[in-house]
């Protein structure tokens, strides 16, 4: 490396123990786009002083393709799909988020039974987002194999709900403006009550297993801490805010839909470490099933989609609007710009993980490779939705 | 102590793959090609195009209104309008699709051209191994391909397809109603006159340029 790039960084000259000067270079790594360790197809430029991160840049957009100009070019309807495609581990909280900037929008009033589906579903995708986040985590961490399997064997039962919901696993574009696509299928219910009453099991397994581990901890406490100031002040949202101890939770701030009505906590961090994100999802998990307990058992009969919502045809008022609520990975939001014609006008996604991944320099300075790895795993991206 | 998280996560580890052998919950993979799992009824592909009767593309459903081909997001679906028209279920003249094509690679199966339908033409199929060695041709399916009975969709989507049944039912009743009332009126009319008109009832006449728009939406 010339010297140039060493003055750029501003390297101190090593020292050796005895006095005399030391010929030190810096290392300049590519990690990624097909690093298995960066969760997608992201690139970390990471500058390396031996094993210490001094420089990190993180590069991404191999992923884009056009998400917000598409929304603007098809109907709103036709965008729907596409919010699916943004964080494709929580499709359904998208596709809320979305139906609520076009509720707002164009005043629908969403019925009693489908505020109540949108709950359940949210919560369902909260759970299995943040099951599958700890396997991937422990992953980078070593634990290769049992606990990403755990929790995907685990996984699989919410997707096998959400399939028998709304026909897809993934991509399951389920909400409309002004309610869901289709009523809950005969014997849906009692098959998520009995997944809410087996999932603690699983759960309790889990944090046997790995929870009081001394190699994750020793892995995982005190690295990449972010300070509230830091985590407020760059916008970060979600469980990575709450680790640091802020509580913020929209479900809590906004009260969107009915949250109002269902007892729950909100778990706060203390250090902001990744031990503390890896604790405050697992214990969102359980907030979650108590959530789900209670909108399971309270759920009402009746519609599912308000009567003056209408697929073909669908214009909107003049006027904008901007709906979020609380994702697993944070607040997503969705800003429209109506012009009282069939597309938006303009159409503006604020990604939860894009946001939180600007922070990932400040939290990795200082710190080892293996630990930089950690970190990305810890603040939950997903590319879809980062690059849009 | 050093190493009594390892010896614990052991023991579970141990205890789950035991339990596989006595507890069905516990082993979750199935064999594939030779097992196959059952599809939720939901579930669904790729579209397929309905026809009623014998002949399936005398009894196509698609009145080719292209309000699918519009709404589509991908826009994967291509459909040229007939020249000519034919007398659809209800008795009316309609254009069918001359050409209509999707695009099997391009589809994101998002369901959405069976919603906004009015024909109650277009349904998800549940087939998924469609695996082919010709990446351009074979993904791109025509209608021949893409038809589908109505007993095959009965079969996949039992309480879907008793809802499209009754509602056609409801919009065939509609229609007859209709072109008997009309015929009775077209009756009087030509009482009252001396010349009486050729006898295509006013509704079915030729120059419908958009008949999805004019005709009301079914409930899915």
């Amino acid at each position: 490396m010339s010297d140039a790039r060493n003055q750029l960084y501003q390297i101190r000259p090593k020292v050796a123990p005895d006095g005399a000067e030391l010929e030190g270079e810096l290392l300049e790594v590519s990690m990624g786009p097909q690093h298995p360790s960066t969760h997608g197809v992201f690139r970390m430029d990471v500058v390396l002083d031996g094993e210490t991160v001094v420089k990190l840049k993180p590069v991404f957009g191999y992923l884009h393709r056009n998400h917000e100009k598409i929304g603007e070019g098809t109907s709103y309807l036709s965008s729907m799909p596409y919010t699916d495609r943004l964080d494709y581990f929580s499709s359904l909280t998208n596709n809320w988020a979305y139906a609520l900037a076009v509720e707002k929008l164009s005043g629908l009033v969403v019925p009693e039974r489908a505020e109540y589906i949108r709950v359940i579903t949210a919560e369902l995708t909260r759970l299995q987002n943040h099951t599958s986040l700890c396997g991937f985590l422990l992953q980078d961490m070593g634990a290769l194999g049992t606990p990403l399997m755990w929790a995907f064997r685990e996984r699989e039962k919410v997707l096998d709900l959400f399939e028998s919901l709304t026909g897809a696993r993934m991509m399951c574009n389920y909400m409309r403006f002004g309610g869901c696509r289709c009523d809950l299928p005969p014997g849906w219910l009692e098959q998520a009550r009995k997944l809410v009453d087996e999932y603690p099991r699983f759960l309790g397994e889990f944090e046997a297993l790995l929870s009081g581990n001394e190699i994750l901890m020793a892995r995982s406490q005190g690295v990449g801490r972010l300070s509230p100031e830091l985590a407020v002040s760059a916008g970060v949202t979600g469980p990575m805010l709450r680790a640091s101890g802020v509580d913020y939770d929209l479900r809590k701030v906004d009260r969107y839909g009915i949250y109002e009505r269902f007892e729950f906590r909100v778990p706060l961090g203390d250090h902001g470490d990744v031990f503390d994100r890896y604790m405050i999802r697992v214990l969102e998990m359980h907030e979650t099933l108590k959530i789900l307990r209670q909108a399971l058992q309270q759920i009402p009969e009746g519609p599912v989609v308000d009567p003056k919502a209408k697929l073909r045809g669908f214009r909107p008022k003049v006027g904008e609007s901007y709906g979020r609520l609380e994702g697993p990975k944070g607040e997503i939001g969705f800003y429209l710009i109506s012009d009282g014609s069939a597309n938006p006008y303009r159409y503006r996604v604020r990604p939860p993980s894009f946001i939180n991944l600007t922070i990932l320099e400040d939290m990795c300075l200082g710190r080892s490779v293996a630990d930089a790895v950690i970190i990305l795993g810890s603040v939950d991206i997903v590319l879809g939705e980062v690059d849009r | 102590m050093i190493g009594t998280g390892i010896a614990k996560g052991l023991v579970l580890t141990a205890k789950n793959l035991l339990s596989t052998y006595t507890d069905k919950e516990r082993l979750p993979t199935i064999e594939y090609p030779d097992e196959k799992q059952p599809l939720p009824e939901a579930s669904r592909q790729f579209p397929m195009l309905i026809f009623d009767g014998e002949d399936e593309m005398k009894g196509l459903r698609c009145t080719a209104c292209q309000i699918c081909e519009k709404e589509c997001p991908p826009k994967c679906i291509y459909i040229v309008k007939s020249k000519d028209k034919r007398v659809d279920y209800k008795g009316q003249n309609q254009f069918y699709p001359a050409i209509f094509d999707i695009d099997y690679s391009v589809c994101m199966s998002c369901q959405i051209c069976v919603e906004v339908c009015p024909f109650e033409s277009i349904k998800m199929n549940t087939e998924f191994e469609l695996a082919t060695p010709d990446r351009f041709g074979g993904l791109l399916v025509h209608k021949q391909q893409l038809a589908k009975s109505n007993a095959h969709y009965q079969k996949i989507h039992p309480t879907e397809a008793a809802a499209s049944d009754a509602a056609m039912a409801v919009e065939k009743a509609k229609a007859e109603a209709k072109a008997k009332a009309d015929a009775e009126a077209k009756a009087k009319a030509a009482a009252a006159k001396a010349a009486p008109m050729p006898s295509a009832s006013p509704e079915a006449s030729p120059e419908t340029p958009k008949p999805a728009v004019a005709a009301p939406k079914m409930p899915m």
